[in-house]
């Protein structure tokens, strides 16, 4: 349990800083001026086209559960490449067999045009 | 007494933000804070030393299926999923008689334990719950389940594509539906062509 102290104080250390910096901005700054072009959402210098609250295409969620299924997959990933070495071939073609039925996944999906984006 | 505190602490956060995301209004602000739930829940596992557990927590759940409920608010209305609140008169009663039925069997589930006189399992053993021993366990004892994961996975594929799929050929009454999205679809097409218009 210990060994999760650092990640408390990691934890600790990263609030601080933020708290730090946004009280010296408040302290040390001019007081704030809004104005319409200051206080504009910000997305690297575009100006925004459209209220960001609107509903998206539903192809996006295609996008998404491949994306969950596939971060599924590397968690199964995970302790099978800690324990590789143990398990030997035997394992690998465990591997294997899991990422070949997955695989025709990501095929049909290609076949049936869900990457395309248009 | 450290780990007494991070218990506490986790579970006040835990049901905390649990209730805000219950009784909150703005479905991304549940979600959001449903976030600090699946952070508190993650703590809660490496309390119990399943250490690889807390941190699939973390990666899945709020690196993944968060992002999904995301999308999925946002695919569902125009304003981020403000509906109309719909008021449903069987919920309450039918979420509390389910939430009694929970705690008379876990209550019964603590009693019968203690009553038991079983003696505390104390900690557990040495490298429980790491990736290593996860990864031993899975792929000697637990094989079969594991592959059959694979196919499970695959049928969540097959059913996202299949689902995505369907609206391309009955296109035009989905657009006519969603008058709004259509309507700032078309001015944002205009804006394109005007801009476009401009160079030439």
């Amino acid at each position: 349990m210990t060994e999760y102290v650092a990640i408390l104080i990691y934890l600790g250390l990263a609030l601080v800083v933020a708290a730090t910096l946004l009280a010296v901005n408040a302290v040390l700054g001019p007081p704030p001026r809004p104005s319409r072009d200051k206080i504009m959402p910000y997305e690297s210098g575009i100006p925004p086209l459209m209220s960001a609250r609107r509903r998206f295409h539903v192809r996006y969620h295609v996008i998404a559960m491949i994306f969950l299924v596939f971060d599924l997959e590397i968690a199964f990933i995970y302790p099978w490449a800690v324990v590789y070495r143990e398990l030997g071939w035997l394992g690998f073609w465990e591997m294997m067999v899991f990422l070949g039925i997955l695989v025709i996944g990501l095929l049909y999906a290609w076949k049936r045009g869900a990457l395309r984006w248009e | 007494m450290g780990e007494w505190i991070a218990f506490v602490g986790l579970s006040v956060a835990a049901l905390g933000s649990g209730l805000a995301m219950v009784l909150g209004r703005q479905p991304v602000h549940c979600a959001v804070v449903f976030l600090v739930t699946l952070l508190s829940l993650a703590g809660l596992f490496l309390l119990l030393g399943a250490e690889f557990i807390g941190i699939l927590q973390i990666v899945i759940y709020a690196g993944a299926i968060l992002v999904l409920f995301l999308f999925v608010i946002m695919l569902l209305h125009a304003h981020s999923g403000e509906g109309p609140r719909v008021k449903l008169r069987a919920q309450p009663v039918l979420a509390g008689l389910l939430a009694l039925g929970l705690l008379l069997g876990l209550g019964t589930a603590l009693l019968s334990a203690a009553s038991l006189g079983r003696p505390h399992p104390g900690p557990p053993p040495e490298g429980f719950g790491t990736a290593k021993a996860v990864g031993t366990t899975l792929f000697a004892r637990f094989l079969l389940p594991f592959e059959v994961t694979s196919v499970l996975l695959l049928l969540g594929v097959i059913g996202a594509v299949v689902l995505g799929r369907r609206e391309a050929p009955e296109k035009p009454p989905r657009e006519r539906a969603a008058g709004t999205a259509r309507a700032e679809a078309k001015a944002h097409a205009k804006g394109k062509e005007k801009k476009e218009v401009v160079p030439r």
